[in-house]
């Protein structure tokens, strides 16, 4: 197809990788990793850079530092987004890599890509309030802006399939089991 | 021939027409699907005229209109009379195994020898549905598609239909007519109103060739085959059954059932992408139409003008969980697809999900075929009158096979 565009997305790679991983279903098991440590208040420091892909460990090239916090008005010192904000962090950044990549393989050319989020949430749940609000999110919407080489319906139809392919998406809209282990180094002596 | 459906019987036709010696197994009567494994209500969802088998077709006097089972099973007994098929009814294939020259075919009624075997039975032998169904709560009644025959055998009370192909939308909507409160879990699906133009969705289909696209012509050919079935019912009013008719009708709209944690059903929040998905699908194909329509004005006549359907309208906000003990639903209706049985194929050509290998029907060993899986050869290969250019094929290419394959020297029996 077009062979001029160009979304900065290796799709031959991508669908090499897809065609290989048919072939050896072990190696598509992948592991993402987080190391979250407590600095004091709200405030916490969390890395990534290790995770477990095509049979073997893997690394990011560097290790990548996030902050989270809270603001002001929640009695916080600030020094990082929400974690409900890091969410819409996620969500936004996996859309929208999944917007270039599927448009790179219908050889759409794409001239600019812009998201809004925006979770609305009462915090009447975390608060302990009322017991029939939910802690997180009642709604997240999210709002495209996109400048492509493309007709309406075909750039709709991008948006559609990267929420179809989009794992935070997924995770999002559909429950997923979590669990939680705890681990003390120091215990009371009674 | 294993089977004694429209397919098998469609594939036996084209054996005898090329004088081929063979015997038609089926474990009940003829048409034996349709008369014991299907819903009372259940019209076909292909017009009566759409109703062709190689040699025959329909020639009532309501060529527009759908039929019944008992007419479907009358069609097809009239086919396998008139194509004077060699049927031994009341015969079940137990199990067909590789050996000399062909294969074993151990029946109910004795063992046999084939150079080779056309697998005819069928793509919906089992319901499918999914694990989490162990977790639905004892107190609620549970039944498949293929168990349901009419409202009145559910317990009263709020209906669960899990799945929006045709079945899920047909059971939903006859429920709801029924007076039940139901609420429809829907996932990805294939929206199509009944009429397009005027005409029969499905005239579209067949006449701008989409339905005859073949199977090696196709992307993604396992995601063709995995399509669920389109939103169509047959009905004398040739009604359209979208999810737009559904919400009007009173049935709740939730999303794709995801998981059932303590006793709660929670449905997934991406409703309203699936809606997109086939909104925009369902556009992209009717473009399909017009484009065809364009290029052929003779073919298409005096056809109403170019139309689109209203976007399917998502609710404000779709529940994500019902509590499946607090009565408000006490049964749920697995409409989640079917599958193929092959427990009694001893033929390791099985993929890892138990479907067959096959390339168009040619299964992956010598002499074995198939015949009436979704896409087999043709988008149109599920359906009725699919199974007309198909069985020609696969006679043909088995002819080809018997005279080229080597034949035992000596046969000892």
């Amino acid at each position: 197809m077009a062979t001029s565009v160009n979304n900065g997305v290796n799709v031959d790679a991508l669908l090499a990788a897809r065609e290989a991983l048919k072939g050896a279903p072990a190696a598509a098991n992948f592991t993402w990793r987080a190391t979250c440590k407590w600095q004091n208040g709200t405030h916490s420091e969390t890395t990534v850079q290790g995770f477990h892909g095509l049979g073997e460990e893997q690394k990011h090239k560097t290790e990548f530092s996030f902050s989270a916090d809270h603001p002001e008005i929640f009695a916080s010192e600030d020094k990082g987004a929400t974690p409900v904000e890091l969410v819409l962090v996620g969500l936004a950044s996996c859309l929208t890599a999944g917007v270039a990549a599927v448009a790179q393989n219908r050889g759409i050319q794409l001239r600019s890509v812009e998201s809004k989020l925006e979770g609305s949430m009462n915090l009447y749940g975390i608060l302990g309030i009322d017991a029939d609000v939910r802690n997180g999110y009642d709604d997240i919407k999210v709002k495209f802006i996109i400048d492509a080489d493309a007709t309406p319906a075909e750039i709709e139809a991008i948006v559609a399939q990267s929420q179809k392919r989009s794992a935070v998406f997924d995770i999002v809209t559909n429950p997923t089991n979590v669990s939680v282990e705890v681990e003390s180094k120091r215990t009371k002596t009674a | 021939m294993i089977g004694a459906g429209h397919a098998g019987l469609a594939v036996s036709r084209g054996l005898t027409e090329r004088g081929l010696d063979h015997v038609v197994l089926e474990r009940g009567e003829v048409a034996n699907s349709w008369r014991h494994e299907r819903w009372d209500s259940l019209r076909l969802l292909t017009p009566n005229w759409q109703s062709r088998l190689p040699g025959f077709a329909y020639d009532g006097p309501d060529p527009d209109g759908f039929m019944t089972m008992p007419e479907v099973v009358a069609f097809v007994a009239r086919y396998a009379s008139v194509s004077c098929a060699p049927v031994r009814t009341r015969t079940a294939v137990t199990a067909v195994r590789p050996a000399d020259g062909g294969y074993d075919v151990v029946t109910d009624q004795g063992p046999l020898r084939a150079r080779s075997v056309v697998i005819a039975s069928g793509a919906c032998n089992v319901a499918t549905k999914p694990g989490l169904h162990t977790a639905v709560p004892a107190a609620i009644a549970q039944v498949t598609a293929l168990d349901y025959r009419n409202p009145a055998q559910l317990p009263d009370g709020g209906v669960l239909v899990v799945g929006a192909a045709a079945t899920g939308v047909q059971l939903a909507d006859e429920l709801r007519r029924a007076g039940r409160r139901v609420t429809l879990s829907v996932g990805e699906h294939v929206r199509m109103p009944r009429l397009y133009r005027g005409r029969d969705v499905l005239w579209w289909m067949d006449a701008s060739g989409v339905w005859n696209q073949r199977y090696d012509e196709i992307d993604d050919l396992g995601r063709a085959r995995r399509l669920p079935s389109p939103q169509l019912v047959g009905t004398p009013e040739r009604r359209t059954l979208d999810l737009n008719a559904l919400g009007d009708a009173g049935v709740e709209i939730v999303g794709r059932l995801s998981a059932i944690r303590d006793g709660k059903a929670l449905f997934s929040g991406a409703l309203k992408n699936q809606f997109a998905l086939a909104d925009l699908k369902l556009n992209r194909l009717l473009d399909a139409f017009d484009a065809w329509a364009a290029a052929n004005p003779r073919a298409v006549g005096d056809a109403a003008a170019s139309e689109r359907c209203e976007p399917t309208r998502a609710p404000e906000k779709s529940r994500l969980s019902i509590d499946l003990t607090t009565g408000e639903i006490t049964s749920i209706v697995w409409a989640t697809g079917f599958r193929p049985d092959y427990r009694w194929l001893e033929v390791p050509v099985l993929d890892a999900k138990g479907y067959l290998r096959h390339e168009g029907g040619v299964v992956d060993a010598p002499g074995l075929y198939a015949i009436g899986l979704p896409v087999l050869r043709r988008r149109k290969s599920s359906f009725i009158h699919g199974a007309e250019d198909d069985a020609r094929d696969i006679a043909e290419h088995l002819d080809g096979y018997l005279a080229t394959a080597r034949t035992p020297t000596i046969q000892v029996s």
